[in-house]
């Protein structure tokens, strides 16, 4: 059943390159329902999953051979992490499809190519095997190209070049590690957890560690590994960049969570301070980097490298309450994300053409798109991570985990909350409230009923997290009773 | 008792929100339509406050009126209100300002519906802050309070508001962010966010213990301990504000809408005054004794350099923000004396008496007078200068005997409520330490010195001619207005309603103190 979370998206990718460019009412229908199975299928496996304490970690289990002459195999399975990242998916499949109603320049073939990453991603996160995983984390490499040079703008083939190279280099990193660890495992297979279970020498893991994670970790945005992101979400349409925001960056930290992290504990120990350090300056960096840019696509791209840092702390705090608030994070700022690109790309940039936040300003916003200056207020609330919104209790439980284990980097993290905060403030004050006078200017269009539905469903979901992170939470924390998390916390 | 109570304290909670959206719902276009359905929600909450009083049992200790569910069992978070004879004061305070500022004229740019609503969420926020008793719950509605006065300030302010907005959100959340590391901390020792257990854990001395076994190897338990306290402390001193984290305080008070300054000095600083009551007195004795000179001169620097502060000032708003700068100073100079080992019989009770019902006191002084500036504003289109003024007394005599009288309180004037808790507070301080109640009695004098000149330039002298068509109060004015002096009256005449009140809350704190 959980397979057909990636089948329906190829599927629905598929019928769309088939259907006629002029039928543009046709695609996007079949784009939103092709979504909509996705996530109706996230919704079903996670209240069908057993959460009793007898039950298995990992449930939905697959088990086909694919090329049993190399041991790989098409190994499906889902623990309670991947589940709120399958919804997480969906939701962003749902989301983007609403925010690029307006496209007009074949948009059979921009969904056709949307799916696919959507369908790339399920994939992602419901592998067990790691040959899988990784051709499923290479299946989203070619459209994200497409979709930013086809249908982006500002330096849009630059940034979708620097994108596609940083993707790949990321990749091959993390497939040189896994072509090693296949040789050493000698087990002559690619299963994740018969993999898991061989025994490292702690020098290969010294090394194969941190190329591997490297290799995730360049894709979940991390310093110095980053500059990828802000240029590529710049560039990205609006949809594009609530999926490189949203899901792709998620894609890197997942896998470095799954596949990285388990398999060399030795290796993990070894380089823990090192990654935390750089993550908690990943934190800051992007937090200052905002604080400096002047569009406004810049300030929420480098925003997005500042809250992915506490994604990554949080794995290398290797605590269960820091590394479970990691995994809610992911999922928090891909709500967050995908919300505050939406505002910046689809209500504003699509209606004024410009993102400068200058000029942004004398166009008196607040009163012309009142819906977008609440949705934005909302969505800056969320990022700042005030309580009552996801970020809060996602940042909160690492910033526990942090104190636990590594309190001398709360001296960096601290001060990057606060100017978290600055920035945001800064970017929604030029935006919507800026002082001074008001040009008349052309009325804006108002917005749009789909752009309205995809807001609410966003701020929904930000809230629900936000004020009931509990089912989340439990399912997270379920998961790390496998033996294969269990290694993390020993 | 067995059966299920209705759960009154969410209800207070909620009914806020509510009228808020229901005035969001009135029609655009009819200010008064939406400004009644504000008003009719807030009376509402005054009068689901008056009834918590009536059910109150203030001769019992303890809370009351638990509602208690868990939140977040994971992190050990529960949805915790409850209520003392302290919470029910400030919600008193909170149930009378709010219509109060509901009924100050409104700002003229921009959609009524939506400061109206923006007010109403402000209250929810406040009281929320008052009633919750977890961590998690408690800061929850500290941050989210930001919104709504930030977005007051920001849409409805002077010219300088945009400045004002972002320095007051930016430095209050940079005291949170102290705090939240605090409270983690303190977490990770000890497993709970709930006030209650901590203040008990560090009654007993398992809190030190906590603390050393989950960082005594790194730095000493009260080292730990003391920096926790900093965190703290720095996150409720940007709020009420002690000098020297007051920076943020003249601009925010001076650009907001009057009727706004009138909710953030007569609530929102209440909020830093309420956790120095209920979370740095109980679980931090110790370090605040410690640190006890230190903080005296502190809170002594809050009351002098503040009263001379408004001495220098030419704006009434400025004045008045500076002023209440300085009367929450007696607050804290009361509650860092409290701490002091003493023999003397009373003063202890009489210091924490006095600080708690100095908090009232100034939240409805304040709270009046910017009632009054605020209809002055309307009526001098938008002017608040000192010299701008002159002989208004001719022309208004209504508004300024009640401004006047108002005026007085502040000053602490016998009879009226200011008097009965600075007396207190002095009365207090001065047996456990008494060169720093002499130290602060000069302020008293500035005090007086930049009343009486608000009142000789505003009201008394040659009646400026700009002025001649200056319209006196209105019926609506003279009810809101006269009511809030006449309670002005009964605190200082009868204080022992409220003292009765928060009577056990002071007897509980103490409790708690070495």
């Amino acid at each position: 059943m959980i397979a057909w979370t990636f089948i329906s998206a190829f599927m629905g990718s598929v019928v769309l390159l088939l259907l006629p460019s002029e039928r543009k009412a046709l695609a996007r229908w079949v784009a939103l329902g092709t979504a909509g199975v996705g996530f109706a299928m996230a919704v079903l496996a996670f209240c069908k999953f057993d959460r009793s304490a007898s039950a298995a970690p990992f449930q939905f289990v697959v088990e086909r051979e694919w090329i049993p002459s190399l041991g790989i195999g098409f190994h499906l399975g889902a623990d309670g992490i991947s589940l709120v990242l399958l919804l997480l998916t969906g939701l962003i499949a749902i989301t983007g499809v609403l925010f690029s109603w307006n496209i007009e320049r074949s948009p059979n073939r921009f969904f056709a190519l949307f799916l696919i990453i959507i369908g790339g991603a399920y994939g992602v996160f419901l592998s067990t095997d790691v040959f899988l995983l990784l051709v499923c984390y290479e299946i989203v490499i070619l459209p994200k190209y497409l979709l930013i040079a086809g249908w982006g703008s500002t330096r849009k083939s630059y940034g979708a070049m620097k994108l596609t190279l940083y993707s790949i280099v990321g990749s091959a990193l993390a497939l040189a590690a896994i072509m090693a660890t296949y040789v050493v495992a000698g087990q002559g297979s690619f299963d994740l957890f018969t993999l898991a279970g061989a025994d490292y020498p702690a020098a290969f893991q010294a090394w194969a560690f941190p190329l591997m994670f490297v290799g995730f970790a360049i894709l979940a945005g991390m310093w110095p590994f980053h500059t990828w992101a802000p240029t590529g979400h710049v560039a990205a349409p609006t949809a594009g960049s609530m999926l490189l925001a949203g899901l792709v960056m998620k894609l890197g930290a997942y896998g470095a969570l799954r596949v990285a992290m388990p398999l060399f504990p030795a290796g993990l120990a070894q380089w823990q301070g090192i990654f935390a350090a750089l993550a908690a300056f990943s934190i800051l960096y992007g937090a200052l980097a905002a604080l400096a840019q002047r569009d406004l696509k810049f300030v929420i791209g480098y925003s997005s490298i500042s809250h992915m840092g506490f994604v990554m702390l949080g794995l290398m705090t290797l605590s269960v309450i820091g590394v479970s608030g990691a995994v809610l994070q992911m999922v928090s700022h891909g709500i967050i994300a995908a919300l505050l690109f939406a505002v910046a790309g689809r209500m504003i940039y699509d209606r004024t053409h410009t993102r400068d936040l200058d000029e942004l300003g004398r166009l008196g916003l607040a009163r012309k798109l009142p819906f977008a200056a609440v949705v934005f207020l909302i969505a800056s609330s969320a990022s700042m991570g005030l309580p009552g919104f996801s970020g809060f209790i996602a940042e909160l439980t690492v910033l526990i985990g942090t104190l636990d284990s590594l309190p001398l980097l709360l001296l960096i993290v601290g001060p990057a909350i606060v100017l978290t905060v600055a920035f945001t403030l800064k970017a929604l004050q030029a935006t919507f409230f800026a002082d001074g006078p008001v040009e008349r200017g052309t009325p804006l269009d108002p917005i749009t009923l789909p752009e309205k539905m995809g807001a609410g469903l966003l701020i929904a979901a930000t809230l629900i997290v936000g004020l009931w992170p509990m089912p989340f939470l439990q399912l997270i924390l379920r998961s790390f009773d496998s033996p294969l998390m269990r290694v993390l916390f020993e | 008792m067995a059966m299920i109570e209705f759960p009154i304290l969410t209800a207070l909670l909620l009914l806020p929100l509510a009228t808020a959206v229901a005035v969001m719902l009135t029609p655009a276009g009819r200010p008064g339509l939406s400004r009644g359905v504000a008003l009719g929600g807030s009376l509402l909450s005054l009068v689901l406050v008056l009834l918590l009083w009536s059910q109150f049992d203030a001769s019992a200790q303890g809370l009351q009126q638990v509602e208690r569910t868990a939140w977040i069992p994971a992190l050990n978070v529960e949805y915790f209100l409850g209520l003392d004879g302290l919470t029910l004061m400030l919600l008193l305070l909170g149930g009378l300002l709010v219509p109060l500022a509901l009924a100050a004229p409104l700002p003229a740019k921009a959609e009524p519906r939506l400061f109206l609503a923006l007010v109403l969420c402000l209250q929810a926020m406040v009281f929320g802050v008052f009633l919750s008793l977890n961590f998690v719950l408690w800061f929850l509605f500290w941050e989210l309070s930001l919104i709504p006065a930030f977005l007051l300030i920001k849409i409805w302010g002077g010219s300088g508001r945009s400045r004002a907005a972002y320095q007051f959100f930016i430095y209050t959340l940079t005291g949170s962010v102290g705090m939240l590391l605090g409270f983690l901390a303190l977490y990770l020792a000890t497993g709970v966010f709930d006030f209650m257990a901590l203040a008990e854990l560090a009654r007993s001395g398992a809190l030190l213990e906590a603390l050393n076994q989950s960082y005594g190897s790194m730095m000493g338990a009260e080292n730990v301990r003391l920096l926790i306290f900093g965190g703290v402390l720095f996150g409720l001193a940007v709020k009420v504000p002690m000098i020297p984290f007051h920076s943020w305080l003249p601009d925010a008070y001076a650009e907001a809408p009057s009727s706004v300054t009138l909710l953030l000095t007569g609530l929102l600083s209440k909020m830093g005054l309420y956790g120095f009551l209920r979370i740095l007195l109980p679980i931090f004795p110790e370090p605040l004794q410690a640190l006890q000179p230190l903080l005296l001169g502190l809170a002594l620097a809050t009351i002098l350099l503040s009263s001379l502060a408004a001495l220098a000032q030419t704006d009434l708003k400025r004045m008045l923000a500076y002023s209440s700068i300085n009367h929450l100073g007696y607050c804290l100079l009361g509650l860092f004396a409290v701490v002091a080992v003493t023999t003397v019989e009373g003063a202890r009770d009489a210091a924490m008496s006095g600080v708690m019902l100095q908090i009232f006191n100034h939240g409805l002084t304040a709270g009046a007078l910017f009632y009054f500036i605020s209809l002055i504003e309307s009526r001098s289109g938008g002017l608040h200068g000192l010299d701008d003024f002159g002989g208004l007394r001719r022309v208004a005599p209504v508004l300024c005997g009640l401004m006047g009288i108002g005026l007085f309180a502040s000053l602490g004037l016998p009879g009226l409520n200011g008097f009965v808790s600075e007396f207190l507070i002095f009365r207090g301080v001065f047996s456990l330490h008494p060169w720093a109640a002499v130290l602060a009695l000069p302020a008293l004098l500035f005090t007086a010195i930049f009343l009486l000149r608000i009142l000789s330039r505003v009201f008394f002298g040659p009646l400026n001619e700009r002025w001649s068509g200056f319209a006196d109060l209105s019926i609506r004015e003279r009810i809101c207005g006269g009511t809030a002096v006449a309670l002005m009256f009964v605190v200082g005449i009868f204080p022992g309603v409220l003292l009765h009140l928060i009577n056990p809350s002071v007897l509980d704190m103490l409790r708690f103190l070495p």
